[in-house]
């Protein structure tokens, strides 16, 4: 019994270990960098509160 | 319709206020329980004053009533402004105010009375427990809906955050506070022997990782950017961040439990999962203070980017000892001394409260409608507080050491060198450091109050419309 529930953890590592490589991988993308720093701006330019000074 | 054009500012700024409010009165706890270490005939002999019933009074003043408000106000400007919506429901944002105002009360009124579960963080009683439920799914249907409305395409990662905190907060409060009710003021755990003691230090840890980490960083990651001007550092990275956050710090709770019932393959587990979130967490700090690279000299004009700043850098202090401290040969020295109190507070003060402050003082002035009253005034606010946090871990950590090393010392025949008492009295000059630096702290606090409360007052309240759906996308 202890043997399948340690085979579906050990499973669920090496899917989460290879999900975050993958994170990694689309997150350094070049085709992803023109997205990120539009988001990066998103709070400075689309959001001014120095109206609300 | 005018409440569909513009931000719902109201809930933000009670939130704001209680912040402060509930700081001082958590802050103040504190500095009574540290001067009773010092003299312990202040508790008067009076029961409801003993150091067992307020130092739980304190934890959870200064967590959940300073540090949730705190997060509750700044989540839901933040998701507001960055998703260019109104907060989906105006009465259920009205619920979590006071629904969590009234849990705060609770707890004010059943610890003294000595009515607790006996889990550290998680103390209060199963009534009290399931109201927290409720304010909580609210919380979550008030911030996820408002995600869910939004006229932004991208979620900025700020909110990812927030959110993160919100779902994780549930899950850990409904496993960890699993109770059998036998009157209605007292339950026991659902869980019994080393089970019930790792299910707790997984709920603490990930209070720590979750409540007090991930929902700030969530402040970090709107805050400074708008403070210092200019993007984050990048946004890649925190992508990265937080990804690598969220996979590992669910598994450092063993690390509580060394040397315990807790089988040693679980203690070493947390060990090795615990040095591993020095990485995310190093990353983090580091696209919080690069956001700056290029606008240093800022810091050197503006006092609340300071508070911001400096926050982060006690944040990547406290990450670096966190995990030095969760190495067995290290925590074999370490556990049940001072230094774990000192440790704890380099992030709470240095980090949670910092950013807090920062955050409130851009976020006060601009919800009234006024200039800060005195920079001058947060100049000295940063100052004090500064000096206060430094002698405070700097007092606890040459206690702890000391009471580690001299619990441990034996003479050539075996017996123990130091009897408990005295590592006690040897402990006397430090915890008088130590309540100097928590008055410190409170008086820089104490200061704040003031100067928000001169901006605010006389100030007419703001309100903020959405922009046009044509800049957003």
């Amino acid at each position: 019994m202890s043997d399948w529930i340690g085979t579906i953890f050990s499973a669920w590592t090496v899917v989460v270990a290879v999900l975050f490589v993958v994170i990694v991988l689309w997150a350094w993308s070049s085709r992803r960098k023109q997205d990120f720093d539009e988001a990066a701006r998103l709070p400075l330019e689309a959001d001014d509160d120095s109206s609300a000074r | 319709m005018a409440d569909t054009q513009t931000y719902n500012y109201h809930v933000v700024r009670q939130f704001a206020l209680m912040t402060l409010i509930w700081g001082v009165v958590g802050m103040l706890v504190g500095v009574i329980i540290a001067a009773q270490l010092c003299w312990p005939q202040l508790n008067f002999d009076i029961p409801y004053l003993t150091f067992s019933r307020l130092r739980p009074l304190h934890t959870n003043a200064v967590i959940f009533a300073f540090g949730g408000c705190a997060l509750f106000s700044t989540s839901y400007y933040v998701v507001q402004r960055t998703c260019h919506a109104r907060l989906l429901s105006d009465g259920l944002a009205a619920f979590t105010f006071w629904g969590w105002q009234l849990v705060i009360v609770l707890a004010a009124l059943s610890f003294p009375l000595g009515i607790t579960t006996g889990k550290e963080y998680a103390e209060l009683e199963w009534p009290i427990d399931i109201l927290i439920t409720l304010v909580w799914v609210s919380y979550a249907i008030v911030f996820f809906g408002t995600i869910v409305k939004r006229k932004v395409k991208h979620i900025y990662v700020a909110n990812w955050f927030f959110g993160a905190m919100i779902i994780t907060i549930a899950v850990l409060h409904l496993v960890n506070s699993a109770e059998i009710p036998v009157t209605l003021t007292k339950s026991y755990s659902a869980y019994a022997g080393v089970q019930d003691a790792m299910v707790q230090w997984w709920y603490g840890h990930n209070a720590v990782g979750f409540f007090l980490t991930a929902g700030f960083l969530g402040m970090m990651y709107y805050f400074i950017p708008k403070q210092a001007g200019r993007p984050v550092y990048s946004y890649r990275l925190s992508i990265v961040h937080f990804w690598a956050l969220i996979f590992t710090y669910i598994w450092a709770g063993p690390h509580h439990l060394h040397y315990t019932a807790l089988p040693n393959w679980t203690q070493s587990l947390g060990m090795v999962m615990s040095i591993i979130l020095l990485a995310p967490s190093w990353g983090g700090m580091i696209n919080g203070i690069m956001t700056l690279s290029g606008a240093w000299h800022k810091l050197r004009t503006d006092p609340v980017l300071r508070f911001l700043i400096v926050s982060v850098s006690f944040y990547g202090m406290s990450t670096f000892e966190g995990p030095m401290m969760s190495i067995k040969t290290v925590n074999a020295l370490s556990h049940y001394t001072d230094w774990t109190i000192g440790h704890v507070h380099s992030g709470a003060l240095g980090w949670v409260a910092f950013v807090s402050m920062g955050c409130l003082y851009y976020l006060i002035p601009r919800l009234y409608g006024r200039e800060i009253y005195s920079l001058k005034l947060v100049e000295t606010h940063f100052w004090i507080s500064t000096f206060g946090i430094v002698l405070y871990i700097t007092s606890m950590w040459v206690a702890g050491i000391m009471q580690g090393l001299m619990w441990r010392a034996v003479n050539p025949d075996g017996t123990l060198t130091y009897s408990f008492v005295e590592s006690v009295a040897a402990m006397h000059p430090f915890f008088i450091i130590r309540l100097l630096g928590g008055v410190m702290f409170l008086g820089g606090t104490l200061i704040m109050v003031y100067n928000m409360f001169k901006t605010i007052a006389g100030s007419k309240l703001v309100t903020a419309s959405i922009p046009a759906p044509a800049t957003a996308h």
